[in-house]
C-alpha cells in the first residue's frame, strides 16, 4: 500500500514538480531579460546562475535516485560522472578560448603553455568541435561506468561494498586528475572560459539559455527515467533491488540490468556536470572529491529515493540551505549536513516526500484488508489442524 | 504413464519460448539422481543418493535434520553441483551441465521455505515477471504485456486464489498468501518438476488446507517433490513417500509403509521397538 | 646515531630533537676528549709547528684580528693542525660558542647557554657574551665544511665505540680534502674497530680511485669491493666506461657488476620493509573496522575519525606533560583506546542501534557523523595540523648500511601492530568476550537466548573496534601530523583491506593489510605514488573479481547462504 500510494503520489507530485520547473524556467527567464533592472521583479544574473546550478544538482540527484531508489545500487562516486561529464565540456570550452588566452598560443590551452608543453595531447583531438564534446560528455563517463559496472556487476558486488568500491574509484580518479601530467589542467582545473558555441559565456542572454537548457535536460532526464522505472524493466529493477537472489532464480541476468541502468544513470550524471560547468565557469579535481558524491547522496536521501521527484526536492531544499548559511555561518555546514543524514536515515528513511504520502496509507490498507476478509470467508474450509507426530 | 497436455494448451506462446530440449519421459520417469554424492568439508550430505520421480507424480519427502533434503534440492536446482554422480531430467537431459537460471526456466523449480516475493510490486506484477519470456534487458525495456501474457496471469492467479488481490503490492498480503504467490510465480515458468520446501510452516488451518488442495490439483499436469515435517499435511496428499536419512534414501513407498518400517522408527525414536 | 631528524618531512619536531641532542653533546664529547687523552690513540696530536692557543699568541691575535682574511686563515690553520687541547675550542667554534677579545690581550674563550664567557683551559670567567669587548669568532661555510671532518676525526678517538662508528659514518658523507684523506689513511691501520677501520679505508679507497697511478686505483677498486655507497658506485661507473687502463677498466666493470647485484638484494629488502611498514599503518587502521565490520557488519563510516580522536589524544598527552616525551606516549595508548573506545560505545548506543540490518543507512548515518566529528575538531582543535614530538628511542634510523636503513618509529609500528594484532586474536579465541562477541556475530537469537546479553556485547565490541581505531591513531600521530582529516585518508584504504582479506577474517585483514602495503612500495618507483595507488585498488577490484569473498572467506554451510 505504502509503495502503491507513492507510486501514484509519484506521477501527480511530480508532475506537479516538472509544472514547478517550467513555470521558474518562464519566470527566471522573462524577470532576467525582459524586466528592467530597477523593477522589483528583475531577476539578478547571479539567481539565474545559482538556480542554474541547483537544476544540474537536480538532475545529478535524479541519476542517483534511478539507480539507488529503484535497483538498490549505492554510488558514492556519482560525482566522478558528474565531473568527467564536466572535464569534456570544460575541454570544449578551453578550446573554444583559441588565442584569447593569457600566452595568446592560438593551439594549447594556458595551463599546457605554462607546463612548457609544446604539442596537444592525443586525447584533447576533436574538443574543438561542440558535437565531439557532447559525445564525449555521453560516452566517456558511459564507458567508465559500464567498465566499472561491468567487473563489479559480474562479480556480484553489492551493497556497501559497491558503496565503498564507488567511493574509491572517485578517489583515485580525483588524485589522478590533481596530477599535471594528466593534462587537464591538474589542481587548478580548466577555467577562464570565454564562449560556448560562439555566445559570450558572461553574457546575461547565455546564462538564461544555460539555465533554461539545464531546466530542459532536467525534465528530460526525469521523464527517461520515469519511462525506465514504468516499465516492465523497472519492474525487474525493483525486484532486484528488493530480492536480488530471487530475481537471479527467475532467470534475469541481474548483472546486465544492473550495468544498463548503471550506464545510463551515469550518462545522466555526466549531462549534468557538462550543463554546470559552463554555469560556474570551471571544473577543478575538487568534483571528484568523496565528498561531493556523498553529498549529493545527501540530496536523494533527503528528498526521498524511490520517487524520482523527490531527489529534485531534495537536491533544491539542501542547496538553498547550503547557500544560505554558507554565508552566514560557514562554520556550521558539516554539521548540519551531517546531521541531516543522520536525522534522515534514522527517523524519515523515505525522505521528505514521505510526509506528504502519509495521510492516505491508512485508508488503502483498510480497503485491502476488507479485500483479503472477503477472500477468507469464500475460501474457508475450517479444517482444524492436529498436529501429528510419527 | 500420464499424458503430458500439450504446451501449447497451457498458454499460446508457450512453444516458441520453451528452454531447449525436452525432455525424454518414455519410461515415465521425468527425473534420475544416481549415486549422488555432496560433502562439505568433510561430512556427507549426500551420500551415493538414489531417486527416480514418476512423471506426474506427488512425492513427499521426509527426513530428520541434517539427512541432506535440502542439500539434494540444491543439487536438482543446480544451486550446488555434487563431487559425483549423475543427476537426468528425463533420459537425455544432464542436469549437471545446465545454470541455476537455465534449469530454472521450464525444467525445475523450486520454492523455498521462506516466501521470498517482490513486496513493492502488486500480486501479477510478480507473477508478471517470472512469466516465460524474454529476460535480456533490452527486450524487457521494450516489452508490453501482451493479451496472452495477461490470460496467462489471470489464469495463475485463478489457480492459487489471489485473482481479487491482483492489483496490491505483495507486501501486504498474509504469510500464507505470499507461499500461493510464490507457488505461482513458479506456476508462471511452467516447470516439469515443483520442488516445494516446507510449504505449510506457519500457515493456519485453514490455509493448510487450500495449500493441499492446490497442490494435489497441480501434480499430474506436473511432478510435485514436497518436504515437509508436519505429518498431518503429508498424510493429506501423500502417495508416496521417500524417507531420507544421512544423505541417502532409509525408505520409500506408501506412507503406512513406511511408518510402519522399523529403520524409519529407530531413525526418529532413536530405538528399535521391541514390537517388531 | 647518525640521523638526527625525523623522516617526515613536514615535521617541526625535528629541530627541538636536534636541540636536544646539541645541549647533550658538548659535554659528553667534552668528556670523551678528556679520556681520549689518555688513550693510545690520540688523534689531536700535538705538532712543533702546529697553532698555539694561549693568550697572545700569533693565531689568537690573527683570530681577534679585524682583517677578514687574517682571521680565516688563522682560523684554517687551528683546524688543519690542531694543537693539543683544541677540541674544546673548535667545538666551540662549530657552535658559535667560541669568543675572542683583543684587550687587554688576544685571548679566547668559551661561552655556556647562560652567556659566561669562561677560559680554555681552565673553569676562570673572564666575562659575558653581551661584553662589548667579546666578539664571536663567525665562520662561513667553506671553514665549516673543513671544521666538521676534523671534529669526526677527534671523535674517532672517543671511548663510545657508537660515536667511533658515526663519526667514521660521518666522515665518510663529508667532503675532505687531499690533506684529511692523507691523515686518515695514516690513522687507517691503527684504529681498534673492525667496522670503523673498513669504513676508513673504503673512504681511501674511494678517494684512490681517482688516483693518477693505474695500480693504486686497481687496489683501490679491490678495497671497495664490499662497498655500497652510491658514490662509490658512481666513480667504479665512471671508471668502467671512461678509464684509459683496460685492467682498471675490466676490474671496475666486474665490481660494480657484483656490487649491483648486492645493491638491487638490499633494495629489495628496503621495499620489502617499506612495504611491511606501510603495511602494518593500514592493519592498525583496519584491525578495529575487521572488528565493526567484519565481526558485527556495521559500516563505521566514522571510524576514521575514532583515530583521529586517538591522534589528537596523544597530542594533548604530549602537551600536558612535554618534558615527559616517552611517559607520554605510553600514557597516549590506553587514553587514546578508552577516549575512542567511550565515544564509539556512546555511537553504537545512541545511533548505529537504530539502524542494524540496513547497511547502507549505517553507512550514510555515520557518515554523517564523521562530517560532525571532523568539524567539532576543527573547532576546537582549529584546522592546522599538529605534529607530534617523538620520544628519542623512536627518533632515529636504524642504518644497517647506506643502501638499507629504517627509521625507528616505523619499526616500532611494525612491531606494535602485530602485537594489537595478535592481542585481539587472542581475546577473540580465548577470552570469554571474545566468546560472546563471536556467539552474538554468528547467531545473535540463540545467543540471547543462552543469557549473553546481546545489547552490551554489541556496545563492547563496537567500543573495542573504535578503541583499537584510537590507538591506531597513537601510532599514526608518530609518522604524520595531527589533523582534522587523519583519519579520512585513511578509511578508503582500510576498508580495502578488510574486503580483500575477506570479511570476518582477522587473519585475511593481515596478509591484505601487509600485502596491499609491499605491493604499493614496489610500485612507487614505476608509477610515483598516486599511481601506484590507481593501480593497487583496481588490483583490489580484480581480486573481488575472482574471490567475491576476498581472499580468505569464511568457511562453512552458514556463510555461504
Amino acid at each position: 500500500m505504502l509503495f502503491k500510494t507513492l507510486f501514484a503520489g509519484h506521477e501527480r507530485g511530480g508532475l506537479i514538480v516538472m509544472l514547478a520547473i517550467v513555470l521558474m524556467l518562464l519566470w527566471v527567464s522573462i524577470g532576467n531579460l525582459a524586466v528592467p533592472a530597477s523593477s522589483s521583479w528583475h531577476v539578478s544574473t547571479y539567481t539565474v546562475t545559482i538556480l542554474g546550478k541547483f537544476l544540474t544538482y537536480a538532475l545529478l540527484a535524479v541519476s542517483i535516485d534511478l539507480i539507488w531508489g529503484y535497483a538498490g545500487i549505492l554510488s558514492l562516486g556519482h560525482g566522478a560522472f558528474f565531473a568527467l561529464g564536466g572535464y569534456a565540456m570544460g575541454m570544449y570550452l578551453m578550446r573554444e578560448i583559441g588565442d584569447r588566452g593569457q600566452y595568446g598560443n592560438p593551439n594549447l590551452p594556458d595551463f599546457m603553455v605554462f607546463l612548457n608543453w609544446h604539442e596537444l595531447p592525443w586525447y584533447w583531438y576533436g574538443f574543438d568541435h561542440f558535437w565531439f564534446a557532447a559525445l564525449m560528455v555521453l560516452l566517456v563517463p558511459g564507458i567508465l561506468a559500464g567498465l566499472f559496472g561491468w567487473l563489479a556487476f559480474r562479480s556480484k558486488v553489492s551493497g556497501v561494498y559497491f558503496a565503498i568500491i564507488t567511493q574509491a574509484l572517485t578517489y583515485a580518479l580525483m588524485l589522478a586528475f590533481f596530477r599535471n601530467e594528466m593534462g587537464f589542467g591538474g589542481n587548478n582545473g580548466l577555467t577562464d572560459f570565454k564562449d560556448i558555441l560562439g555566445f559570450s559565456i558572461t553574457e546575461n542572454s547565455t546564462r538564461v539559455g544555460l539555465f533554461v537548457a539545464s531546466g530542459i535536460a532536467l525534465i528530460l532526464g526525469y521523464f527517461i527515467a520515469q519511462a525506465i522505472v514504468r516499465s516492465r524493466f523497472g519492474r525487474v529493477l525493483v525486484a532486484i533491488r528488493d530480492a536480488e537472489p530471487r530475481t537471479r532464480a527467475c532467470g534475469y541476468p541481474v548483472a546486465q540490468y544492473k550495468l544498463v541502468v548503471f550506464v545510463i544513470s551515469a550518462m545522466l550524471a555526466a549531462v549534468a556536470g557538462a550543463l554546470y560547468v559552463p554555469q560556474v565557469g570551471i571544473i577543478n579535481p575538487g568534483e571528484f572529491s568523496p565528498l561531493s558524491s556523498i553529498e549529493a547522496v545527501a540530496w536523494v536521501a533527503t528528498g526521498g529515493r524511490g520517487s524520482l521527484f523527490g531527489p529534485i526536492i531534495g537536491a533544491f531544499a539542501v542547496n538553498y540551505s547550503k547557500t544560505q548559511l554558507t554565508t552566514l555561518a560557514p562554520d556550521l555546514w558539516p554539521f548540519v549536513l551531517g546531521g541531516l543524514f543522520i536525522l534522515v536515515t534514522v527517523f524519515l528513511p523515505k525522505g521528505l516526500i514521505s510526509l506528504l504520502g502519509r495521510r492516505k496509507k491508512p485508508v488503502e490498507e483498510s480497503e485491502t484488508m476488507v479485500i483479503n476478509k472477503a477472500i477468507k470467508q469464500e475460501t474457508s474450509v475450517a479444517a482444524d489442524r492436529k498436529t501429528e507426530v510419527l | 504413464m500420464l499424458s503430458v497436455p500439450n504446451e501449447s494448451e497451457i498458454i499460446g506462446d508457450r512453444v516458441a519460448t520453451l528452454a531447449p530440449g525436452q525432455p525424454d519421459v518414455t519410461h515415465g520417469t521425468i527425473l534420475y539422481l544416481e549415486d549422488v554424492t555432496l560433502s562439505f568439508d568433510g561430512f556427507k550430505a549426500l551420500n551415493k543418493l538414489n531417486l527416480t520421480l514418476d512423471d506426474g507424480e506427488l512425492r513427499c519427502i521426509i527426513g530428520p535434520n541434517g539427512a541432506g533434503k535440502s542439500t539434494m534440492m540444491d543439487v536438482i536446482t543446480g544451486r550446488r553441483k555434487p563431487d559425483s554422480g549423475q543427476v537426468f531430467f528425463g533420459q537425455n537431459i544432464d542436469l549437471l551441465k545446465h545454470q541455476e537460471h537455465e534449469i530454472a526456466r521450464g525444467m525445475v523449480g523450486r520454492k523455498f521455505q521462506r516466501p521470498t516475493v517482490f513486496e513493492a510490486l502488486t500480486v501479477a506484477e510478480n507473477i508478471e515477471l517470472t512469466l516465460l519470456g524474454p529476460r535480456a534487458p533490452w527486450a524487457v525495456l521494450k516489452a508490453r504485456s501482451t493479451a496472452a501474457e495477461r490470460d496467462r496471469i489471470d489464469e495463475v492467479l485463478t489457480t492459487i486464489g489471489l485473482i481479487q488481490l491482483r492489483h496490491q503490492p505483495a507486501g501486504i498480503l498474509s504469510h500464507g498468501q505470499k507461499q500461493w504467490l510464490e507457488i505461482g510465480m513458479l506456476l508462471a515458468q511452467n516447470p516439469r518438476i515443483l520442488l516445494v520446501d516446507e510449504p505449510v510452516a506457519g500457515m493456519t488451518g485453514e490455509e493448510v488446507a487450500r495449500t493441499a488442495e492446490l497442490l494435489v490439483s497441480l501434480a499430474g499436469e506436473r511432478t510435485v517433490v514436497v518436504v515437509e515435517h508436519d505429518m498431518a499435511f503429508v498424510r493429506k496428499i501423500a502417495r508416496t513417500v521417500t524417507v531420507l536419512h544421512q544423505g541417502s534414501v532409509l525408505a520409500e513407498g506408501s506412507l503406512s509403509s513406511v511408518q510402519s518400517n522399523p529403520k524409519v522408527i529407530e531413525v526418529y525414536l532413536g530405538e528399535t521397538p521391541c514390537s517388531h | 646515531m647518525t640521523n638526527h631528524t625525523r623522516n617526515h618531512p613536514q615535521s617541526s619536531a625535528a629541530p627541538i630533537g636536534l636541540k636536544r641532542f646539541r645541549r647533550w653533546i658538548a659535554p659528553i664529547l667534552t668528556l670523551c676528549l678528556l679520556l681520549g687523552a689518555t688513550l693510545p690513540i690520540s688523534v689531536a696530536q700535538a705538532d712543533p709547528a702546529s697553532p698555539s692557543l694561549a693568550a697572545g699568541s700569533p693565531t689568537v691575535s690573527a683570530i681577534a684580528s679585524d682583517d677578514a682574511m687574517t682571521r680565516s686563515q688563522a682560523i684554517k690553520a687551528l683546524i688543519l693542525q690542531p694543537p693539543a687541547g683544541a677540541a674544546d675550542v673548535l667545538h666551540a667554534l662549530d657552535r658559535g660558542m667560541l669568543y675572542v677579545t683583543a684587550k687587554p690581550v688576544a685571548r679566547l674563550g668559551i661561552a655556556d647557554a647562560a652567556g659566561k664567557i669562561s677560559a680554555i683551559d681552565s673553569d676562570e670567567i673572564l666575562g659575558n657574551t653581551s661584553d662589548a669587548q667579546w666578539q664571536p669568532v663567525s665562520i662561513n661555510n667553506v671553514i665549516r665544511i673543513q671544521l666538521r671532518p676534523r671534529l669526526d676525526l677527534m671523535a674517532l678517538a672517543s671511548p663510545d665505540v657508537s660515536k667511533r662508528r658515526d663519526a667514521a659514518q660521518d666522515l665518510f658523507s663529508a667532503r675532505l680534502t687531499p690533506d684529511y684523506i692523507h691523515e686518515i689513511k695514516a690513522l687507517e691501520p691503527k684504529i681498534k674497530d673492525a667496522d670503523v677501520q673498513a669504513n676508513l679505508r673504503k673512504l681511501v679507497a674511494g678517494f684512490e680511485l681517482n688516483d693518477a697511478d693505474p695500480k693504486v686505483r686497481l687496489a683501490a677498486i679491490a678495497d671497495v669491493a664490499d662497498a655500497l655507497d652510491p658514490e662509490i658506485r658512481a666513480k667504479l661507473a665512471n671508471l668502467a666506461s671512461n678509464d684509459n687502463d683496460p685492467a682498471v677498466k675490466a676490474a671496475a666493470a666486474k665490481t660494480l657488476d657484483a656490487i649491483n647485484t648486492r645493491v638491487a638484494g638490499w633494495q629489495f629488502l628496503q621495499n620489502l620493509v617499506f612495504g611491511l611498514s606501510l603495511g602494518s599503518v593500514l592493519l592498525l587502521a583496519a584491525i578495529g573496522l575487521a572488528i565493526t565490520f567484519g565481526v558485527m557488519g556495521v559500516i563505521n563510516m566514522a571510524h576514521g575519525e575514532m583515530m583521529m580522536i586517538g591522534a589528537y589524544t596523544t597530542w594533548l598527552l604530549q602537551q600536558l606533560m612535554p618534558n615527559h616525551l616517552t611517559a607520554a606516549l605510553f600514557l597516549a595508548i590506553p587514553s587514546a583506546f578508552l577516549a575512542a573506545g567511550i565515544i564509539g560505545m556512546a555511537i553504537e548506543r545512541g545511533l548505529i542501534r537504530f539502524l542494524y540490518g540496513r547497511p547502507l543507512e549505517t553507512l550514510l548515518a555515520t557518515f554523517g557523523l564523521s562530517l560532525m566529528l571532523q568539524q567539532a575538531a576543527r573547532i576546537i582543535f582549529t584546522p592546522l595540523n599538529r605534529a607530534v614530538a617523538l620520544p628519542d628511542f623512536m627518533s632515529n634510523s636504524w642504518v644497517v648500511n647506506p643502501v638499507f636503513a629504517i627509521t625507528y618509529n616505523r619499526l616500532y609500528i611494525l612491531i606494535f601492530s602485530l602485537t594489537v594484532f595478535f592481542g585481539l586474536l587472542l581475546l577473540l579465541k580465548r577470552s570469554t568476550f571474545g566468546l560472546r562477541i563471536r556467539a552474538v556475530a554468528q547467531n545473535r537469537a540463540m545467543a540471547r537466548a543462552c543469557g549473553v546479553r546481546s545489547n552490551w556485547i554489541d556496545a563492547l565490541t563496537f567500543g573495542l573496534g573504535s578503541g583499537i581505531a584510537g590507538i591506531a591513531g597513537v601510532a599514526l600521530a608518530q609518522i604524520t601530523n595531527v589533523g582534522p582529516n587523519l583519519g579520512q585518508s585513511y578509511i578508503v584504504d582500510s576498508f580495502m583491506v578488510v574486503v580483500l582479506g575477506g570479511v570476518g577474517n582477522l587473519w585475511g585483514t593481515l596478509v591484505a593489510g601487509m600485502g596491499i602495503g609491499v605491493l604499493n612500495k614496489f610500485l612507487e618507483p614505476y608509477s610515483g605514488a598516486v599511481l601506484a595507488k590507481v593501480v593497487v585498488l583496481v588490483l583490489v577490484i580484480l581480486v573481488i573479481q575472482k574471490r567475491p569473498r576476498g581472499l580468505f572467506p569464511q568457511k562453512g554451510r552458514a556463510a555461504e547462504e
